[in-house]
């Protein structure tokens, strides 16, 4: 019984390991016997559509729910965790989706909370205040801790969640779809914090559905569908097209395959376009560009340059301050007049706007009245000066049925059905009436993979059969995927245009950042 | 000279009386609202706690059991307030109308039942009241000539006029030094980060309304056995909704509340003077129009000066853990 000084090597019992864990709400079953084992020192990835069950699950391991059965074991141990409290005194700590954090406190204040250190603030507070700047050094999280939350950026905000995990001595942390709200520099930024953290042994659980993310950050990789774990694999051993594959149940195309265009006469043209905002500023400045039958243009840019005021300004919703915007070679905006949504809605110009909830759809709305926003007007939905209430009804289930709107209820509210459900319905109102020129802005944030492609192969559709497309998004890949010609937009100019076939990541990367290609 | 200075004091001194029911109400409604729970049934609350404060101390003979009894209606109050609008997640403004509502004619009626004299208590006599009390040396001071007038004013009042004085530093004390100020601020703009960081919302709310219940009590127990002998109908007259306004003008903060809540009962102090004085330019002015100044000077404020109010960002909306 003598004091060995070797060491055995110690083997880690996995950080966390979830055994049949079940949930329901309601007639929903959102967990259905989970098991699943995160090996210590690891990045975990979860991925999984929307409402496969992945926040639930990490809701449940966080003490915000209780599983209605199944077991929690951290570190070997049987937990029992029915509130975050004892989460927190687990060592697991959370980086929710929505940010936790009191707007109007300081950096220091939001991290104090809830485990000040006595009844007075100012000892613990000056504790803290020291164990802090300890772990900023240590895992390179700087951040002003007198600044007010408010005033931070969403980049930054993330590092005071990461910071208020680590403060409490979290050994696991839960990061719950972080890198939606980042610009790509800062979700990369993120993964470097996250290989700090676990070359310091820490664990870190990364849900998100973003399949390059889960190949770029992770070590390991679960997929869920439908409330269970289809699939748990090492990150080295798979590939994006097989992740989908598990996520969605069947073979997804992530990239839809294109003909070449053929493009016909000039449908849209933009000549010298200036939009000024509501606040004074020149967001869009001297624009011009055609589109043509046949073809889609994709406009990319880095959110915030001048897009959404473009395509707003085409769709009739803003006045430009300066040139004019003809369509079919009649003038429908001009500094002195434009014509409005409605009017351009009878030329038939269709618009699939950025933001489905601001623009697309009224959120409490049942979603057979969704779908005839702005066609209201038309004879088939009107009986002498009613609304044709069944014939509305009928026509939103048609088109649920045909544009695989899940669940078909048409009378269920826009707000309930998922990202990609809302955006098929919208997409349906929009090109049903058949239009000839079609705006489409971020057709697919925040939409699952499996309704990606569906999205996309109906803008091919339309395309191959003659209509005019102008995409504008953020998405590189979607941009590359579905467009025949690329403008690159930076600060409200046009700062490049390309071939799809020329174009490359790097390319409309650096044309984005506003670095010029002069390319050899 | 010395006529400014008596008028001065005197102003002063019937802006101390009434403003200590305000500051005492504003900075319950202070607590309630740091919380997230609007707090409209501050008039209720006053009212059932002054006809709780009269009648008991009536009955017993003594204030202080007086005080006790208007602090447990008020809390109890409180409680229901807090039953509807934390626990059933109820609307909170249609929960603090009913307060109102309900104690405007609960209180009348019992008294009716209890003393039968026309809803109102029995004239309290002395013992059963607040008294004046004389803080130390205020014989000493009162030899001094300037000194002594001023020392004069400060000494003399009951004891809850300086329970409100105090009560000032010391809210602000509890709001931001102290681990319950905190969290309750926290709970008030984003009770999610305050159930996330593994603390329970509904007690914290509810420990909100305990001292809300407490310095209602005071209140009402201040109009009816100290500034008043007695209970009468509607005696809150408004009170509670000044109190609030004051809070709102004072943006939720102890001090800024304090100054409205002085501002408020100066221009009350200040209209009491103005009935019937013929003034230089006007000449005499109906007295309703100055009996209105209190209030239109809530109503200017309100709408022009206060600029952007920053409530407490999640003011009025029950907490639900999202789905």
């Amino acid at each position: 019984m003598t004091a060995n000084g070797a060491q055995a090597p110690a083997v880690r019992p996995p950080a966390i390991e979830l055994k049949n864990i079940d949930k329901r709400f309601g007639p929903v079953h959102a967990n259905r016997a989970i098991s699943l084992s995160v090996p210590a020192g690891t990045i975990h990835g979860i991925v999984g559509e929307n409402g496969a069950g992945k926040s639930t699950l990490m809701s449940i391991l966080y003490g915000y729910y209780q599983a209605d059965s199944g077991e929690i074991w951290v570190d070997g141990k049987l937990t029992k965790i029915d509130d975050p409290g004892d989460a927190i005194a687990a060592g697991i700590g959370m980086v929710h989706q929505h940010f936790m954090l009191v707007d109007t406190f300081t950096v220091l204040e939001n991290v104090v909370l809830g485990v000040e250190g006595g009844l007075l603030l100012r000892a613990g507070m000056d504790k803290a205040r020291k164990e802090l700047k300890r772990l900023e050094r240590e895992y390179k999280l700087e951040v002003d801790i007198d600044a007010v939350v408010g005033d931070l950026s969403v980049g930054l905000r993330q590092r005071i969640e990461i910071l208020k995990a680590l403060f409490r001595g979290a050994n696991v942390l839960i990061l719950d779809e972080p890198t939606g709200v980042l610009t790509p520099a800062e979700a990369d930024h993120l993964f470097r914090i996250l290989r700090v953290l676990k070359q310091e042994g820490k664990t870190a659980i990364l849900i998100t559905h973003k399949l390059r993310e889960v190949m770029a950050a992770t070590d390991n990789v679960s997929v869920m569908r439908r409330g269970e774990i289809v699939g748990s694999v090492r990150t080295a051993d798979t590939s994006p097209p097989q992740l989908a594959e598990m996520m969605v149940g069947r073979k997804v195309l992530l990239r839809v395959e294109r003909r070449p265009a053929k493009p016909g006469r000039t449908v849209l043209e933009v000549d010298g376009l200036a939009v000024i905002d509501g606040h004074g500023v020149e967001r869009v400045k001297g624009v011009s560009f055609q589109v043509r039958a046949g073809e889609v243009v994709g406009i990319a840019g880095v959110a915030g340059n001048g897009q959404s005021e473009l395509i707003e300004t085409i769709a009739g919703m803003r006045a430009p301050s300066g040139g004019r915007i003809l369509l079919n070679d009649r003038e429908i905006s001009s500094p002195k007049s434009h014509l409005s949504p409605r009017d351009l809605r009878g030329l038939r110009l269709a618009h699939i706007p950025e933001d489905r909830l601001r623009m697309g759809l009224i959120a409490p709305f049942a979603a057979h009245d969704s779908a005839i926003l702005g066609q209201q007007g038309r004879d088939v939905y009107n009986r002498n000066l009613m609304l044709n209430q069944g014939a509305i009804v009928t026509s939103c289930a048609d088109n649920m049925q045909r544009y695989d709107v899940r669940p078909s209820d048409p009378k269920l509210a826009s707000i309930n059905f998922s990202g990609g459900n809302q955006q098929k319905i919208v997409l349906a109102r929009e090109i049903e009436v058949d239009p000839e020129m079609l705006l489409v802005g971020q057709p697919t944030r925040g939409v699952d993979i499996g309704a990606i492609e569906f999205i996309h192969r109906r803008v091919l559709e339309l395309r191959d059969a003659g209509k005019a497309i102008l995409l504008v998004s953020v998405e590189l890949d979607e941009i590359m995927g579905l467009a025949d010609r690329i403008l690159v937009m930076n600060e409200g100019r046009v700062v490049g245009e390309l071939k799809s076939e020329d174009a490359d990541e790097n390319k409309l990367g650096l044309l984005m950042a506003g670095i010029s290609s002069k390319a050899a | 000279m010395s006529d400014w200075l008596l008028l001065i004091l005197t102003m002063i001194d019937a802006t101390v009386r009434v403003a200590t029911p305000l500051v005492l109400a504003a900075l319950a409604g202070l607590f309630s609202e740091r919380s997230g729970i609007v707090d409209v049934g501050l008039e209720g609350k006053m009212l059932g706690a002054a006809f709780a404060a009269a009648a008991v101390a009536y009955v017993t003979g003594s204030p202080w059991l007086g005080l006790v009894a208007a602090i447990a209606a008020a809390t109890a109050l409180a409680m229901v307030h807090g039953l509807a609008c934390i626990t059933f997640n109820g609307n909170q403004v249609v929960s603090g109308m009913a307060l109102n509502i309900l104690m405007a004619g609960l209180a009348p009626t019992l008294a009716f039942a209890w003393f039968s004299q026309g809803g109102q208590t029995p004239l309290l006599g002395p013992g059963r009241r607040f008294e004046p009390i004389a803080l130390p040396f205020a014989d000493a001071f009162a030899q001094i000539p300037v000194l002594g007038e001023i020392y004069g004013r400060i000494t003399g009042h009951n004891i809850l006029v300086y329970a409100a004085a105090v009560s000032v530093p010391l809210v602000a004390w509890v709001i931001y030094r102290t681990r319950f100020g905190l969290r309750l601020r926290a709970v008030g703009e984003n009770p999610s980060a305050v159930d996330t960081a593994g603390i329970f919302v509904g007690a914290l709310r509810y420990r909100a309304l305990l001292c809300n219940g407490l310095l209602c009590g005071l209140a009402g127990a201040y109009l009816s056995t100290a500034h008043g002998a007695g209970f009468v109908r509607d005696m809150t007259a408004g009170k509670g909704y000044l109190a609030l306004a004051a809070l709102i003008f004072g943006k939720w903060k102890p001090l800024p509340t304090l100054l409205a809540c002085l501002l408020f009962a100066f221009t009350d102090a200040l209209q009491a003077r103005l009935q019937g004085v013929s003034l230089p330019v006007l000449g005499q002015v109906p007295v309703q129009a100055i009996q209105a100044l209190p209030y239109l000077l809530t109503v200017l404020l309100l709408a022009g000066f206060v600029g952007r109010a920053m409530a407490p960002r999640a003011i009025g909306i029950p907490y639900v853990k999202e789905r």
